[in-house]
């Protein structure tokens, strides 16, 4: 008790733990938010997963092929022919010819069993580009010509689609961060340069995000993507697949910060700074963009799904993303024929991973826009 | 504007402004056409001497703090001139009269330094984002005075010399009562050593118990650090307490300015002499003849014709209509705009 009666030594650095920044009260405010809290949790692990590590994930290197054409998903079993109850396994493959309809099928040979393992050795990778390794979080000893395991079946070049899914989150996922970052630079810029000096400075950039709103946005994706020359490589295709995306979206953003700096800019303490000589780029970037800034997380957060399904529909209509960069929309494309749908339909095992992230980020913007807006009351 | 600028008899003047005037253009339609101009501010003159505080008073709505940023060009007048008694332009350090509405962007930043601003709303002037030691250290950043450790023992100081304690420092301004926040934008006013201060009803959001503390603390701090204010109010007990000159405003023009006792005692303005008369007396036996004016206050986009007072004052005549009354010196020191200021007899308290 005496400890708690002896005067501090240091007021301040007391004081620092009681004061409460608005961060500690959003934070504070966040966590009372289940499902919020749950999305952060979900999007966290979704972008470490797909990330920063999918070919620790993925029990094989993306373009490994195979002789194993469209093999069907493995079953991961636990009790084998005779009833027993074992460590998982999977049984062996073997590919028949149905020589009346002339279709390839393949069948389980219940004869050859592999034990699926945890941390297996496998295909050599660079953790994060950096550290070789060739350990895998799952798969079977066994020579990758003889039997390979696929638990979201096979391509028609014999790949893993699973590992397949893991690769093409990381260019779709990431795609929603640049291009959303993109878009926050623009939006966020333009819109508090046209709110502050309003005139002529905010007639046009008005009436430009209108042009670009009036605009029909498939044509002009379209005749964005075709003027992408073809003979670029596929990694510079991505980024000026993003720079367009940013493009065509900052106009909604830059209308909202606007309208949200008219209102700050007459603000008493915007004016305190100007009385004491303050330049506008500090009014407006020091004291009046903060101010935006909850808004600006939530509208983010909760639009980095459009960016992620534009990417998607965009290399789904092939105007995006080409072979051999693999996103979500390419598989997507590959697995939206018939001929897919009626014979290989595992190859929509993409669509979860995107309907996950959209509705994590949804969550998670929900939770945020609670939680940043303190005058909601609650 | 001509017939106040023999000005120049007035000794030891720091502020001086002649016929200043904001008018906020009326705009209408697509193509933002000006249909008209609200006279926020239509001609005023006034002057401030060194180390005393000028009350500026006027109901609701008469430009009284358009009026005060205009004179530090927060809005950018439409006339006029401001004189102010300048130390960091005049090369020599001698302080000498510069017309601020002159001043390029950069020399007015400068001159900021020497006026500094006390606002009417403790909870909109601080910027919720920042904690009270960059709230008071942000003029010191903007000049580039800001000196880690040195600047830190200014704030604490003044945080102390305000009132509040230096454990204070890191906290943010929505965890301070309004009369604290206050405190904490006098300290920021007082940043830079400013000569003048533009107090735009600094107390006038406060209970009645705090605007007597605060106003006891800018008096002190006037002597300590031998500032002039310019103190906005429309509250007249608050302005008898704490100036020695009073300019009341009708309709953004000054109606009349004289010292203190001088105005309270012999108001020369029908204007004032209304006012005066709602002032609320302490004394319950005391019955006051409550000037009732008629009409509503003028509107300044469109302003009657000749003395702007003349529809609701009751000592009105046929040249009030016409002609608008020149701002003028009856007495010395004691300013007066009315055509019959000489022959009236009017009531003060």
């Amino acid at each position: 008790m005496a400890v708690a009666t002896a005067p501090s030594a240091f007021p301040v650095a007391k004081q620092r733990s009681v004061g409460q920044s608005y961060f500690d009260l959003v934070k504070y405010r966040f966590k009372k938010n289940k499902l919020g809290v749950l999305g952060l949790i979900l999007l966290v692990t979704l972008y470490v997963s797909f990330v920063a590590l999918p070919e620790f994930i993925a029990p094989y290197q993306l373009e490994n092929r195979s002789n194993f054409v469209e093999a069907p998903p493995t079953a991961i079993r636990f009790v084998d022919a005779n009833g027993q109850f074992q460590a998982p396994f999977i049984y062996g493959l073997e590919r028949k010819v149905d020589p009346v309809k002339r279709l390839r099928t393949w069948e389980i040979n219940t004869d050859r069993k592999y034990p699926v393992r945890l941390f297996v050795q496998g295909d050599e990778y660079r953790l994060f580009g950096l550290f070789p390794m060739n350990i895998h979080l799952f798969g079977i000893e066994a020579d990758q010509k003889e039997q390979r395991i696929f638990i979201m079946g096979a391509d028609a070049l014999g790949r893993d689609y699973f590992t397949r899914i893991m690769y093409g989150g990381r260019l779709s996922l990431m795609i929603g961060l640049i291009g959303q970052f993109l878009t926050l630079a623009l939006g966020v810029t333009l819109g508090v340069i046209s709110g502050y000096y309003g005139g002529a400075v905010d007639m046009f950039v008005q009436r430009f995000t209108e042009f670009l709103a009036a605009f029909p946005n498939i044509p002009l994706f379209m005749a964005l993507s075709a003027a992408i020359p073809a003979f670029w490589s596929p990694i510079v295709v991505y980024f000026m697949l993003t720079l367009i995306l940013a493009f065509l979206n900052w106009g909604g953003l830059a209308r909202q910060v606007r309208g949200l700096i008219l209102s700050l800019r007459e603000r008493e303490y915007a004016l305190a700074a100007k009385s004491f000589g303050a330049k506008d780029r500090r009014i407006m970037f020091r004291h009046l963009m903060p101010g935006t800034m909850s808004h600006v997380i939530v509208i983010a957060t909760l639009s980095i799904p459009g960016m992620i399904l534009a990417e998607t529909a965009l290399s789904w209509l092939g105007l995006g993303l080409r072979p051999p960069l693999t996103s979500w929309g390419t598989l997507l494309q590959d697995a939206a024929t018939v001929r897919a749908i009626r014979f290989t339909p595992w190859l929509l095992w993409v669509v979860p991973p995107i309907l996950l992230t959209i509705l994590t980020y949804n969550l998670l913007g929900d939770g945020l826009r609670d939680a940043l807006d303190p005058y909601s009351g609650r | 504007m001509a017939e106040v600028a023999q000005n120049g008899k007035v000794d030891n003047l720091l502020l001086d402004v002649h016929g200043l005037k904001k008018y906020f253009p009326i705009q209408k339609g697509l193509l933002r056409r000006v249909v008209g101009y609200v006279k926020a501010v239509d001609d005023v003159s006034l002057y401030v001497r060194e180390g005393e505080t000028l009350g500026l008073v006027g109901e609701s709505g008469c430009g009284k703090t358009t009026a005060s940023r205009s004179i530090i060009r927060l809005y950018e007048p439409t006339a006029g001139q401001v004189l102010f008694k300048s130390r960091v332009l005049s090369p020599d350090g001698q302080p000498r009269m510069v017309n601020l509405l002159e001043l390029n962007r950069e020399q007015m930043t400068k001159v900021r330094q020497e006026i500094a601003m006390i606002f009417q709303d403790p909870i909109n002037s601080l910027n919720p984002r920042m904690t009270v030691a960059d709230i008071i250290a942000e003029p010191l950043v903007i000049h580039g005075k800001y000196q880690k450790g040195r600047s830190e023992e200014i704030i604490v100081n003044l945080l102390e010399r305000v009132g509040l304690r230096a454990d204070h420092l890191r906290r943010y301004p929505h965890e301070f009562s309004g009369g604290q926040r206050q405190r904490i934008g006098i300290a920021r006013a007082l940043a830079l050593n400013p000569r003048l201060v533009l107090c735009d009803e600094p107390v006038s959001a406060l209970d009645v118990s705090i605007q007597a503390q605060t106003l006891n603390l800018l008096q002190d701090l006037q002597k300590e650090f031998n500032l002039s204010y310019l103190f906005v109010a429309h509250d007249l007990s608050v302005v008898q307490h704490i100036s020695d000159r009073v300019a009341v405003m009708y309709v953004g023009k000054v109606a009349e300015m004289a010292g203190a006792e001088e105005l309270y005692a012999n108001p020369l303005h029908p204007y004032t002499e209304a006012l005066l008369s709602a002032v609320p007396k302490p004394d319950p036996l005391y019955k006051s003849e409550r000037i009732i004016m008629q009409g509503d206050v003028a509107d300044p986009a469109h302003p009657p014709s000749g003395c702007y007072f003349h529809p609701r004052c009751r000592y009105a005549v046929d040249r009030c209509k016409t002609e608008a009354p020149a701002f003028r010196e009856l007495k010395p020191d004691h300013w007066v705009a009315c055509h019959r200021a000489e022959e009236l007899q009017l009531k003060g308290i």
